[in-house]
């Protein structure tokens, strides 16, 4: 008896797995974006320049594959009011490796904690500079030195900063769900969790782009999969 | 033999002037190199740096980057604090120690109270009370000196509130950064004011230094048919417009609009650039920076342009009119320096714009503007000076009735 209950609670589990959603696509840019430039302070830096044989370029626009588009948050924007999502227990990342901050653009649910970590043998402050949330401006000496962060309210694109080297930049954004994405290097992007099947306003948004060029989409999920695609345009 | 025409001590109170007046200077350039590079935050707290006394931070620390910019900024202000505490003292002659004396007690003693309020205040107890500690030090300095003629023991102590002033605006800057007020980062709202009154400060030293020089008495004697009604208004109005220039140009640093624009002589490829919505989503589209810029950074930046065109113009006039009605002083060789100055400045000011804002070229805008701004006051200050007599009637320049006359070092 025990042994068929067992065996039924894992068919319904695996069937709960199998059932849980997808949603895949692709981000593409249309226009022309400035090109890459090398951020000639990072070499001029007597501590920085060492961790770099090479030019360290921007990343305001990293265009891939087929126009792909990187580092656009791709984000449920509407269909699930009312529904509460407990923040996700597993810890996001920002590191400041080689007086570079990676990623440079991330995502973290409202509530969820994010850490940040030095990973330099060089003093950097972090600055984030939210409108929504409370902001921070602490120092890591150490390396490999981590603190926990929370931001509690959505907010897109909270800029955190270096004062000490005024290159360093990365953006998170934090969001009312979890279901959100950044594009990979090519563009795409895979929205991962259990979301129910339904009708479902996508959002694609770029820091640079900000909120004016920020693109929605209305989506359904059947069976726990859906796929869409985006295309950004540059003035 | 040539007879001095000051007593020895004037003398090196005219040098201690001018090294005061050097050392802000360099604190302004420091200052400017501090915005340039945008390391305003590098050290985030204060009056402590990273939680240490400012004078104990550990010295890896102090030369890790942007940090070291920031924390000497610091140092160097607190230096220039002293000197113009000595200055005052030394200006006002004896008659300053009993002022002082309240003053540094009373900020010893609110110094002392700040450090039992609670931890947070630590750092602020300590500052006020190391600053009341060395203005009560000056209070009982027991030289018996005289004060120096009016109205330099005035400007000392004008000289003495500013520092003070200023230092607290610094420390503001770094405290509030965060804090908004009415859509309006407090922190670049006390940055944009440090930044005007630094260069105002500057220009009072300088000032104090010009009335304490040897020069000074001597200027008007036997400069008899010089016609410089001309120059009293055209040498203010230009400083004043310098000065409104340098306060438009730290509205740029502060708001980061120093690159809203980054073509010149044209902008956006146009004389004047279109605002617009639309246009203003492509200048930012196409920026590789984290910046964005809006049609008030554009403003900021054309209106800046055009006070560099009219400064052009303005001092070339007054250096037209040096040149027709004060030769033989020395305001001519004044009116060719700031004119020097004022086409270095504008070449400098392109050149912040084609060089990407480097920080060593806009510092060197910033330290320019300061000097431009000072030799356009000093140049005024001259001007009248020459021109009392000829303003009152009098044929010679040697016994004008005015607070300008007589040689203020005793």
């Amino acid at each position: 008896m025990n042994t068929t209950l067992a065996f039924v609670s894992t068919l319904a589990a695996t069937a709960i797995v199998a059932n849980a959603g997808e949603i895949t696509g692709k981000v593409t840019l249309k226009g022309t974006p400035p090109p890459a430039q090398a951020i000639a302070a990072v070499k001029a830096d007597a501590n920085c320049g060492k961790f770099h044989a090479t030019d360290v370029m921007s990343r305001t626009f990293v265009v891939g594959a087929d126009s792909g588009l990187a580092n656009v948050v791709v984000y449920i924007k509407g269909g699930l009011e009312g529904k509460a999502f407990p923040a996700p227990v597993e810890k996001a990342l920002i590191d400041q490796k080689g007086c570079m901050y990676e990623p440079y653009v991330s995502a973290v649910m409202a509530g969820q904690t994010f850490q940040l970590q030095n990973s330099d043998p060089v003093m950097h402050n972090i600055m984030a500079t939210p409108k929504l949330n409370k902001g921070f401006n602490f120092a890591q000496a150490t390396q490999g030195q981590i603190n926990d962060k929370v931001f509690d309210k959505p907010e897109l694109g909270v800029k955190l900063a270096c004062s000490v080297h005024p290159w360093m930049v990365a953006y998170l954004s934090v969001l009312e769900n979890p279901f959100f994405a950044v594009s990979d290097k090519d563009g795409n992007f895979v929205i991962k969790g259990e979301l129910p099947d339904g009708k479902y306003t996508l959002e694609a948004f770029h820091q640079k782009l900000g909120p004016a060029g920020a693109v929605s989409q209305e989506i359904e999920v059947k069976g726990g999969k859906a796929t869409a695609a985006f295309t950004l345009e540059l003035k | 033999m040539n007879l001095p025409t000051q007593p020895q001590s004037g003398r090196w109170l005219f040098r201690y002037a001018v090294l005061t007046a050097l050392c802000t200077l360099a604190l302004v350039c420091l200052g400017g190199l501090v915005t340039s590079k945008g390391v305003g935050m590098a050290v985030p707290d204060w009056p402590t740096s990273y939680g240490y006394n400012m004078f104990a931070l550990p010295i890896t620390t102090w030369f890790t980057d942007g940090i070291f910019h920031e924390h000497t900024h610091r140092l160097v202000a607190t230096w220039v604090g002293i000197l113009v505490v000595a200055l005052t003292r030394w200006l006002g002659g004896r008659e300053a120690c009993r002022p002082l004396l309240i003053i540094g007690l009373a900020e010893l003693v609110a110094g002392f109270l700040l450090l039992r309020v609670g931890p947070d205040w630590k750092g602020a107890g300590y500052f006020l009370s190391g600053i009341g500690g060395v203005v009560l030090l000056a209070g009982m300095v027991w030289i018996r000196n005289a004060p120096l003629a009016r109205p330099l023991p005035t400007l000392g102590w004008l000289a003495f509130a500013a520092v003070q002033v200023q230092g607290l605006l610094g420390g503001l800057r770094v405290v509030l950064d965060r804090q908004i007020v009415a859509d309006t980062t407090l922190g670049t709202v006390f940055g944009l004011v440090h930044a005007c009154l630094g260069q105002g400060f500057f220009v009072l030293l300088c000032a104090i230094a010009l009335l304490l020089s040897p020069q000074w008495p001597r200027l008007g004697k036997g400069m008899n048919g010089i016609r410089t009604n001309a120059l009293n208004w055209l040498l203010p109005a230009t400083t004043g417009v310098i000065f409104l220039q340098l306060v438009l140009g730290a509205l740029m640093r502060h708001q980061h609009a120093g690159l809203a624009i980054r073509d010149f002589p044209l902008a956006y490829g146009s004389l004047w650039p279109a605002t617009d919505p639309e246009s203003l989503l492509r200048y930012n589209h196409q920026r590789t920076d984290e910046t964005s810029v809006t049609a008030f950074q554009i403003f900021l930046q054309m209106f800046h342009r055009i006070g560099a065109v009219t400064i052009v113009i303005l001092v070339v006039s007054s250096f037209v009119s040096v040149r027709k009605n004060a030769v033989g002083t020395p305001l001519t060789w004044g009116g060719n320096l700031w004119l020097g100055l004022i086409i270095a400045q504008f070449f400098l000011g392109a050149a912040t714009i084609w060089t990407d804002k480097a920080a060593d070229i806009a510092t060197a805008h910033v330290a320019i503007g300061a000097l431009s701004l000072a030799t356009g006051a000093l140049l005024t200050l001259a001007a009248r000076r020459i021109a009392l007599p000829v303003r009152q009637g009098q044929v010679g320049g040697s016994e004008p009735a005015a607070m300008f006359a007589r040689p203020f070092v005793r």
